[in-house]
């Protein structure tokens, strides 16, 4: 690990000496770009790191695949808990992170984290239209409960830490159940409380073994799939008969 | 990857598998257990089991839908080497089998669009948990009173009493007669065919065979002699489960081969044992157990849907990155 900070902050040093003359004011990589998810996969860790042209702040925001979520909730009717209202909601990252080198008061000012959604409380929820709903922020904060609840909108915010002033590092951690897909990193460069500059880097995450197989498999060729679950079974059926019977 | 079961002791004993569409973890030894106990239930009683076994699937936490898409793979594969002991026997009336997979077919169809219609409004897990209740809290209630019906009256008279078979009622005048020459048979195919749609409904919705309600319907319904009665059942249950095994993976995508590979081969195993053991059982006792089983499961089903949630709201993901 120490090995690796090392490294890490060697690149970073070289990148930040060998910078042409117009330069990004950030410079931001991960220590790796695909995550694999095996079937032991228990969660793992992505180092992001880079830097500046000059003093300033970092905020690191991790966005994976947007989806349509709906929430529902549930209701009493006759005694037994039904599903009754509920909101759609388009365009949800599936995995929200955030990581920053200070708090988000001394970060910027609120319509800077606002605009470019850093932080959780600034996080969109677009409900299509019926955000003035009287119910919407109830509906809002149970999405946001439940995927923290799920450990995909972490409750943690992980600390950016700077090695002099002008080379930072974030770890930012992933659960064992993080959704595959393509995620955004966006980091930020805030300098007196506006954005100087901001770098998005690519992270895919991806299931590969045979269970991720099948799971294409079923998703992809379903009526290939389907057959081949009632030829199985089938054989399956079969060939423990003859063997039962041949004892 | 949900781990369902979080307590894990000594390595071997956590042996866990990862089931590609349910999307979780489960123990090895408690999916192989269940079904060699459910398995072993149906060796013992001739039932199918999926009544059972949906339910546990739920209790360790495999969706609902995945549940019953599963079960009805894993019950085809458990009714194939009846079907074809029966039918080298000679005992599957072809014809009325053909007339109730119509009606499977039809039936079962249907269920499965039903099925992927309640998923998309989020009411399915509740219909599916209910349907249970409702019928396991029958079937249960039958067999307790049955069981001690029996044992009153063994106490009260040695020979059994006779049960008039052939009956007929208004059910008989309904059109389109049809001659059934292997079940001495010359009634309406409304009947069959309604009964057969019915038990693919609740194929598709439940993930049964539908043995528990197929059967009595076949002998105090259609009046046939109970020779034919259990070959030309499982005829149907294959056939019926084989097509909702199909139809749940292309429009519902919930059927999930490694888990119904783990319940077939469980289910195998004890089914076996079950044969084995049932000659040497009191059948009312146990009978009278199986009703109390049925009774408990359906009434801890019941205790989910009653008790107030702890957390009232869920969430759904419409697209799943596919």
């Amino acid at each position: 690990m120490r090995l690796m900070v090392l490294a890490v902050a060697t690149m970073a040093l070289a990148m930040a000496a060998a910078r042409p003359v117009r330069a990004d004011p950030v410079v931001a990589d991960l220590s790796s770009h695909l995550i694999a998810i095996t079937t032991g996969f228990t969660g793992t860790e992505v180092l992001v790191f880079g830097a500046t042209d000059g003093e300033g702040d970092i905020a690191v925001v991790v966005r994976g695949p947007e989806r349509e979520e709906i929430v529902r909730k549930k209701e009493r009717m006759a005694g037994i808990w039904i599903h009754g209202a509920s909101f759609r909601f388009r365009r949800v990252p599936s995995f929200y992170a955030v990581a920053v080198s200070k708090p988000f008061n001394e970060l910027a000012p609120q319509q800077v984290l606002t605009r470019h959604q850093i932080g959780l409380e600034n996080l969109r929820l677009d409900a299509g239209g019926r955000e003035a709903d009287p119910n919407y922020k109830t509906f809002a904060n149970s999405l946001v409960r439940l995927k923290q609840t799920d450990q995909l909108f972490p409750t943690r915010t992980e600390k950016v830490q700077f090695l002099g002033n002008q080379l930072f590092r974030a770890n930012l951690a992933f659960p064992a159940n993080v959704p595959v897909g393509t995620y955004q990193v966006e980091v930020f460069l805030l300098r007196n409380g506006e954005v100087a500059g901001a770098q998005t880097v690519p992270l895919v995450i991806s299931k590969i073994g045979l269970g991720a197989d099948i799971y294409m498999f079923a998703h992809r060729d379903a009526p290939i799939y389907g057959a081949i679950a009632i030829l199985m079974a089938l054989v399956a059926g079969s060939l423990a008969a003859f063997l039962f019977r041949k004892v | 990857m949900r781990e369902a079961f979080a307590a894990r002791p000594p390595a071997w004993v956590a042996m866990y598998v990862y089931l590609p569409v349910a999307e979780i973890s489960v123990n090895v030894f408690v999916i192989l257990g269940m079904g060699t106990a459910v398995g072993f239930l149906s060796g013992l009683f001739g039932v199918g089991g999926g009544f059972l076994m949906t339910p546990l699937l739920m209790f360790i936490g495999v969706p609902p839908a995945v549940a019953v898409g599963t079960e009805a793979n894993k019950i085809a594969a458990s009714s194939i080497s009846g079907v074809m002991a029966h039918w080298r026997r000679g005992n599957v009336d072809v014809k009325m089998g053909l007339v109730l997979l119509i009606g499977g077919f039809a039936g079962s169809t249907a269920g499965v669009f039903l099925f992927g219609l309640l998923r998309a409004i989020g009411q399915i897990d509740l219909v599916i948990r209910t349907a249970y209740v409702i019928f396991l809290g029958i079937i249960g209630g039958l067999m307790l009173t049955e069981s001690v019906r029996t044992f009153l009256r063994r106490r009260r008279m040695p020979v059994g009493a006779k049960v008039k078979m052939h009956q007929h009622t208004w059910l008989h005048g309904l059109p389109f007669k049809i001659r059934f020459h292997k079940s001495r048979l010359y009634i309406s195919a409304i009947l069959p065919l309604a009964i057969g749609f019915l038990v693919g409904v609740l194929a598709a919705l439940m993930g049964v065979g539908g043995g528990f309600i197929i059967v009595p319907a076949m002998i105090y319904l259609l009046g046939m002699p109970t020779s034919v009665v259990v070959g030309t059942s499982l005829f149907q249950i294959l056939f019926v489960t084989a097509n909702v095994t199909f139809l749940q993976a292309l429009h519902n995508h919930t059927v999930d081969i490694v888990l119904g590979l783990f319940l077939v081969l469980g289910g195998v195993v004890g089914a076996q044992l079950g044969v084995s053991y049932g000659a040497r059982l009191r059948g009312d006792w146990m009978r009278a157990l199986l009703g109390t089983l049925v009774i408990a499961v359906g009434s801890k089903l019941l205790f989910d849907l009653v008790a107030t949630p702890s957390e009232l709201f869920t969430l759904a993901g419409a697209a799943r990155g596919h």
